[in-house]
């Protein structure tokens, strides 16, 4: 939140879609943008995080935002389009830094956003308010802004507990 | 620099008060070994050598008198009692806080040393200088007629910081008698510490001379010619001055910080990876020039891995030595005095291993003496000796490390195990357990069966972190038990964390590696079996009924079935068990990376490697799939309850 809470700031972001849903994902947590590699499947790994990658050596996992963010729309979700990417970021999972890749279908670009355009989320919203820090109007839709420590300090708790 | 130094400094006082603890240690089992007091007086005498140089004063003076308690034992004029060994270890634990310059408010450290003083002081001696080391030597034969000068020795000597010189003319004849070319003088002098045997070598290459350097003068009589021989003798016996081993290990061997090593592992790991995408693409390539480069590239990686992992071998004797510390003081706590064996010290294990070992050890060692040893009393009602027996073994057997942990206690009662595994709902009151599987309960979280809480053991906090830790590091916990005659602790490590053999398989497209040292044998997978079946598979393995499971079913894949399959035969904790695979690749060297927390619940998967065409294969963690595959406990239970 404290990015947010500074008013008069801008905060950088890439943009990206998930299925019909814009997110914003702050740019201090952007790694690199690849395109599509080969992935491999984690039996038992549930479906947030079904896949590791190999990042220059690393074996990373692959995550899907749009199941904990309930993105229902999963229209194309599937069908390998050209414009799919995997975002790598890193994000603080507990206390610790850890590398993770996220599904993208398509990646925009980064833009400065600034702070007072950030709303907080809607009580009546269908988004799970944990997992999200806000949101902002976007040129022709509403940008949500996840929560990524939240949302994947809250998968490894899962994870472990399974 | 200086940090540089006190750093290397710091390092050596390490070694060397493990040294002097270990010791002291024997000198309690052997306190008439000589060469154990010298050994014990060598390291004090080293630290306070270095001690000084460095600047740490207090450690110096602390440690000089240390050493002095200890020279009155070296010369005779005092025993080794367990009074001393206790106050020689108290004195011990003040040496990191002496360098650290830590306060010592209650004046522990000057009451320890005259308890030393008092327990070592011998009323008739004079209270004691440091002596110097004393050289005596002669010229012998025909010296003085082949051309030596004594004036130039003595100055030779002289400048190695010589002092107290005094010539002895016990044996000048008459002058009638005195031969010119004879040499009829002996000298003596005290030398620095320093000083060591090589350095008056060194003076003496070109001389022929009998010289000896004796520690131990000591307020004596100052040795005639008479008696020089057989000092001669006795110094060559005696081990090398301290100077001189010092020296030596220091061209032996190296000291790398330990971030260097696992940098260089990586970097090995990174080798074998890029390596196998070498060899697959000159594979692709079918250029022979580019294939016999790719070869030799495969050759050097694999000796620098191997090369790499022997360098993070560390002998286990850096850890067994507190736990020597632990057990004497346990046993003094606890009233229970036991022999503590060690045995297989130098066996060698990757340093991470043996770093995460300490822990899990200490907790085994104490149960084994909290709760597995009786009391002397006990003992001798059940008629075994009053003095216990612990013994820690460790051996190489194939890609595996054993370490053992025995004792002749009372045993583990396998029905007070049940009954409490029971009470505390580990277990169902009915379920049908072997033994060992019993004797495993000990390990659950939560489990201990000691009556009383004691400030050693018996919180159940403990026992099921040995086994988190030792499964974290791919190894297993087997447990021998007889009542009465002891229990025995095993825990199997894999050599190695960072790369091992594997056999690559593949699951409907899926490629996982499966550590080739639990592979027992591969066989085809009969046709009238290729269906699963509801029904308990078993698998005739000539004349042997070998369970299996079809990994397609464990790790839920639906492709269509190939026209043959293949078993793997794997070696799990109670007998062989079978994984339907669709087809073998081949063995390949995995470099083991760790899942990220994200996929801590994939139980069946231990970790990640990445292959030569650079995608992840998956390393199934085979302990932990054969359990899954082992639905029928819970049905049992479920049926019962």
């Amino acid at each position: 939140m404290s990015e947010l809470t500074r008013k008069t700031e801008e905060l950088t972001v890439l943009t990206l879609s998930i299925g019909k849903q814009m997110l914003a994902i702050p740019a201090a947590n952007l790694r690199e943008i690849l395109d599509p590699l080969p992935r491999t499947r984690v039996p038992g790994a549930g479906n947030a995080a079904p896949w590791v990658l190999n990042v220059r050596g690393a074996v990373v996992p692959l995550a899907d935002l749009g199941i904990p963010l309930g993105i229902l729309d999963q229209t194309s979700r599937d069908a390998e389009s050209d414009a799919r990417r995997f975002v790598v970021l890193e994000v603080d999972i507990g206390c610790d830094k850890a590398i993770v890749a996220i599904l993208a279908d398509v990646v925009h670009d980064v833009t400065a956003i600034p702070a007072d355009k950030i709303e907080p989320l809607p009580a009546a919203s269908q988004f799970p308010a944990g997992f999200l820090t806000g949101l902002y109007r976007g040129s022709d839709s509403f940008v949500l802004l996840p929560d990524l420590s939240a949302i994947f300090t809250t998968l490894a708790q899962r994870s472990a507990a399974a | 620099m200086n940090d540089d130094l006190t750093a290397v400094f710091r390092e050596e006082i390490r070694d060397l008060v493990e040294s002097l603890e270990r010791g002291l240690l024997d000198l309690k089992t052997r306190p008439q070994d000589a060469g154990l007091v010298n050994q014990v007086f060598r390291d004090l005498h080293t630290i306070k050598g270095s001690g000084g140089m460095f600047g740490f004063v207090a450690l110096a003076s602390f440690i000089h008198d240390f050493e002095t308690a200890f020279d009155r034992v070296r010369s005779g004029k005092a025993q080794v009692t367990a009074d001393l060994i206790r106050l020689g270890l108290a004195a011990r634990d003040q040496i990191p806080a002496l360098l650290e310059g830590a306060p010592d408010p209650q004046d522990i450290r000057g009451s320890i040393l005259r308890a030393l003083q008092a327990l070592t002081s011998d009323p008739t001696a004079v209270p004691s200088m440091p002596d110097l080391p004393r050289l005596t030597f002669c010229l012998t034969g025909p010296a003085l007629a082949l051309g030596a000068r004594p004036d130039l020795v003595l100055t030779e000597l002289a400048t190695l910081g010589a002092t107290d010189i005094m010539a002895v003319a016990d044996t000048m004849p008459a002058l009638a008698d005195l031969d010119p070319d004879t040499c009829c003088l002996t000298w003596t002098m005290s030398m620095p510490a320093t000083v060591g045997k090589a350095d008056i070598e060194d003076v003496f290459l070109f001389v022929e001379a009998e010289w000896t350097l004796d520690m131990a003068v000591n307020n004596a009589p100052l040795p005639g010619v008479a008696v020089v021989s057989a000092d001669v003798s006795a110094a060559t016996t005696a081990s090398p001055a301290p100077a001189v081993s010092a020296s030596n290990e220091a061209e032996a061997t190296v000291r790398v910080p330990a971030t260097r090593l696992d940098t260089l592992m990586d970097s090995v790991g990174e080798l074998v990876t890029v390596e196998a995408r070498l060899t697959e693409l000159a594979r692709q390539s079918c250029d022979p020039s580019l294939i016999a480069t790719a070869e030799l590239v495969t050759r050097l990686a694999g000796q620098l891995r191997d090369a790499t992992i022997v360098m993070r071998m560390v002998p286990l004797r850096s850890l067994v030595a507190r736990f020597r510390r632990l057990i004497h003081s346990l046993s003094d706590t606890l009233g229970k005095p036991v022999e503590f064996i060690i045995k297989g010290e130098e066996t060698e294990l990757d340093k991470t291993m043996i770093e995460k070992l300490a822990d899990p050890l200490v907790h085994i060692l104490r149960n084994a003496l909290d709760h597995g040893m009786e009391t002397p009393a006990e003992r001798q009602a059940a008629g075994k000796t009053g003095e216990g027996r612990i013994e820690l073994s460790a051996i190489h057997a194939g890609g595996e490390v054993l370490i053992r942990v025995r004792d002749d206690g009372k045993g583990m009662n396998p029905e007070r195990i049940r009954a409490k595994a029971v009470e505390r709902g580990l277990i169902q009151p009915d379920a049908q357990l072997s033994e060992s599987q019993i004797f495993t309960l000990v390990f659950e979280p939560g489990f201990s069966t000691a009556e009383t809480v004691t400030e050693v053991s018996g919180r159940g906090v403990g026992m099921d972190v040995v086994r988190r830790t030792i499964e974290s590091l791919r190894g297993s916990i087997d447990v021998e038990s007889r009542l009465n005659h002891g229990t025995s602790v095993t825990l199997r490590l894999p050599l190695t964390l960072a790369i091992i053999d594997g056999l690559l398989i593949d699951v409907a497209g899926e490629k996982y590696t499966l550590p080739l040292a639990t592979v027992q044998e591969i066989v085809e997978l009969p046709a009238e079996k290729s269906q699963a079946s509801l029904t308990g598979d078993f698998l005739d393995v000539r004349g042997k009924f070998v369970p299996f499971v079809r990994l397609r079913t464990m790790f839920d894949c639906d492709a269509p079935l190939p026209e043959s399959q293949n078993v793997v035969i794997v070696e799990a904790a109670d007998g062989c068990i079978g994984f339907v695979v669709d087809h073998i690749i081949g063995t390949n060297q995995t470099v083991i990376k760790q899942m990220s927390k994200l996929h801590s619940g994939a139980r069946s998967i231990s970790g990640a490697t990445i292959l030569g065409d650079g995608t992840v294969a998956l390393i199934i963690d085979v302990p932990q799939l054969v359990a899954l595959a082992r639905p029928q406990g819970d049905l049992v239970k479920e049926l019962a309850a």
